[in-house]
């Protein structure tokens, strides 16, 4: 699955780490990183993690992995 | 007919049959290309590519994936929805002639379109000196591969990694390499680090920052040349002030060039800071004329900004191009009086030497700067940015929660010093210079950038006086 947080947006709730510490991590204090393309068995562990972040940051697909082939 | 009839007619025509192209697949081609649909477009959607992956996401890359947490290709960005759109990628837009409205791509291809967004962004700027610069050990950081090959220079343990240029991007992957206990060495020819984009007050605590943590860094000093061994390999630079430094690993983070080059002689007001728009995204020409067909959004747009005395705004910023490009792809699928401005308080993130340090507004704007909130010497704290009495932009340490009350006081152009919000208050609330560098002073260029007021390159051609 793919997920990417709006850094601007989060302040460091650090809800997420709570909710999914595999993908989410504080870096000290309030500098959150993530992984971006978590494994999809972690799903729902990330849905919850965006549902209870306070301000709202995490953004994940919405196509459920069933994006359309890229042809170049 | 009446003519709202008729500009309803018009926009319902081109929603359900127009061409529209995108030249740029990364945040800012994507999130455009997604918001057309979202507007109701459903004419054909072409999006060019000169790299062969889907869009990705780029801040990621200085940080979890250099440390090795994140796999460079881990980074692909989220589709909001379905796009229906035809991708063309790994191959570059090498011109636009807007006479024929044709985007002419690197395998001889034309692209016809109606109408057309340029989001080709930045790339890194390189070592300019191309025998060293092509040194085996020698890098750049700017897309996935670069990423990808660096991560890999850094897991083999180099005895020290040499930093060129402490900007964000060079402080981000100095604290990665100490997080990894790798000895990094940082050569910024300006006095502190940060210094181009939040002035010398600031560039102070990020120099204890990085000392703290054991980087060697040297302001003050370029590196004049890089020195292989018979293998090709870097072992060696060179600096200005006659040291030298071992290192196997040298990395040039020299900030960004445009990627404007393509737009040659297509008579768009295109150069050194970008492509010239209005807040709205329509692309100006050469003459400073707005067109109708050509639209600009993310890194490689400039437009004119309400805040900043109307000076044109270069934004290398995540939500500058999110939000950009949602705005001209709204205005790509309108017509006036339906167009929306792209009105957006520039802010930025950086994570280093695990401090968040948060911006908004534009700090070079401003030459008096005043801690309002917090502890230096904890390295938590707001401060606040001023230029003849008004509040231009704020930067917070670990205290990115107040910076929201920052950014309501900045789009308000509220007095400075601003009213602290009420505790926490540092013992002197004095505002003292910013400490910019002076024009002309080399060091690297802060990523959100006021450009002045021309938007073209003094190529037009002035009419002359009726007698």
């Amino acid at each position: 699955m793919r997920i990417v947080v709006d850094l601007n947006r989060c302040q460091g709730y650090a809800q997420c780490v709570f909710l999914a510490p595999e993908v989410f991590q504080l870096s000290g204090a309030e500098a959150l990183t993530y992984e971006p393309n978590p494994d999809d068995a972690r799903r729902l562990q990330v849905q919850r993690a965006a549902a209870a972040c306070p301000v709202q940051a995490i953004l994940i697909d919405r196509l459920n992995g069933a994006e359309r082939s890229v042809t170049s | 007919m009446t003519m709202p009839a008729t500009v309803a007619e018009l926009v319902r025509t081109f929603k359900a049959n127009g061409r529209i192209v995108i030249v740029g697949a990364s945040l800012a081609g994507l999130r455009a290309a997604e918001a057309l649909r979202e507007e109701g477009f459903h004419g054909s959607l072409t999006i060019i590519g000169d790299e062969p992956y889907e869009p990705y996401d780029r801040p990621p890359l200085s940080k979890q994936v250099l440390k090795g947490w994140v796999p460079a290709d881990h980074t692909k960005l989220p589709r909001l929805r379905e796009l229906d759109a035809q991708w063309r990628l790994g191959v570059a837009a090498t011109g636009l002639d807007r006479a024929t409205r044709q985007v002419r791509l690197a395998d001889g291809e034309q692209v016809p379109y109606d109408r057309l967004l340029i989001a080709t962004g930045t790339r890194a700027r390189q070592w300019p000196n191309r025998t060293e610069a092509a040194l085996e050990g020698v890098y750049t950081l700017r897309s996935r591969d670069d990423a990808a090959r660096l991560q890999q220079a850094l897991v083999a343990r180099p005895a020290r990694v040499l930093i060129i240029g402490a900007g964000f991007i060079g402080s981000e992957m100095a604290s990665v390499c100490r997080e990894l206990d790798i000895p990094v060495t940082v050569a910024e020819r300006g006095s502190a680090p940060l210094v181009g984009a939040l002035g010398g007050v600031i560039g102070k605590i990020a120099t204890e920052m990085q000392r703290d943590h054991g980087v060697d860094l040297r302001c003050g000093v370029g590196v004049s040349s890089l020195e292989g061994d018979a293998g090709g390999h870097v072992r060696r630079a060179r600096l200005s002030d006659g040291s030298t430094v071992e290192a196997d690993v040298v990395v040039a983070s020299l900030g960004s060039i445009r990627n404007v080059e393509w737009l040659e002689g297509s008579g768009l007001a295109a150069g050194f800071w970008g492509v010239g728009c209005d807040a709205g995204g329509r692309a100006f020409d050469i003459n400073g004329v707005v067109t109708d067909t050509v639209y600009v959004a993310g890194d490689v747009a400039r437009a004119p900004h309400v805040l900043y005395e109307y000076q044109f705004l270069a934004m290398e910023h995540w939500d500058n191009a999110v939000f950009g490009a949602e705005i001209a792809a709204h205005n790509m699928v309108n017509l006036e009086p339906d167009y929306y401005p792209h009105l957006l308080l520039p802010g930025f993130w950086s994570g280093q030497f695990g401090v968040n340090i948060k911006s908004v507004g534009v700090p070079p704007f401003g030459d008096e700067i005043v801690f309002t909130q917090g502890s230096v010497k904890e390295r938590r704290f707001a401060a606040a940015y001023g230029r003849r009495g008004r509040i231009v932009a704020a930067v917070t340490f670990d205290h990115g929660r107040w910076l929201e009350y920052y950014a309501r006081l900045i789009e308000q152009s509220a007095p400075f010093p601003p009213p602290p919000p009420g505790w926490d208050r540092p013992d002197d609330m004095n505002p003292i210079p910013a400490d910019f560098p002076e024009p002309g002073v080399p060091t690297a260029i802060p990523d959100v950038v006021l450009t002045g007021h021309d938007p073209n390159e003094r190529r037009a051609e002035f009419r002359p006086r009726r007698r």
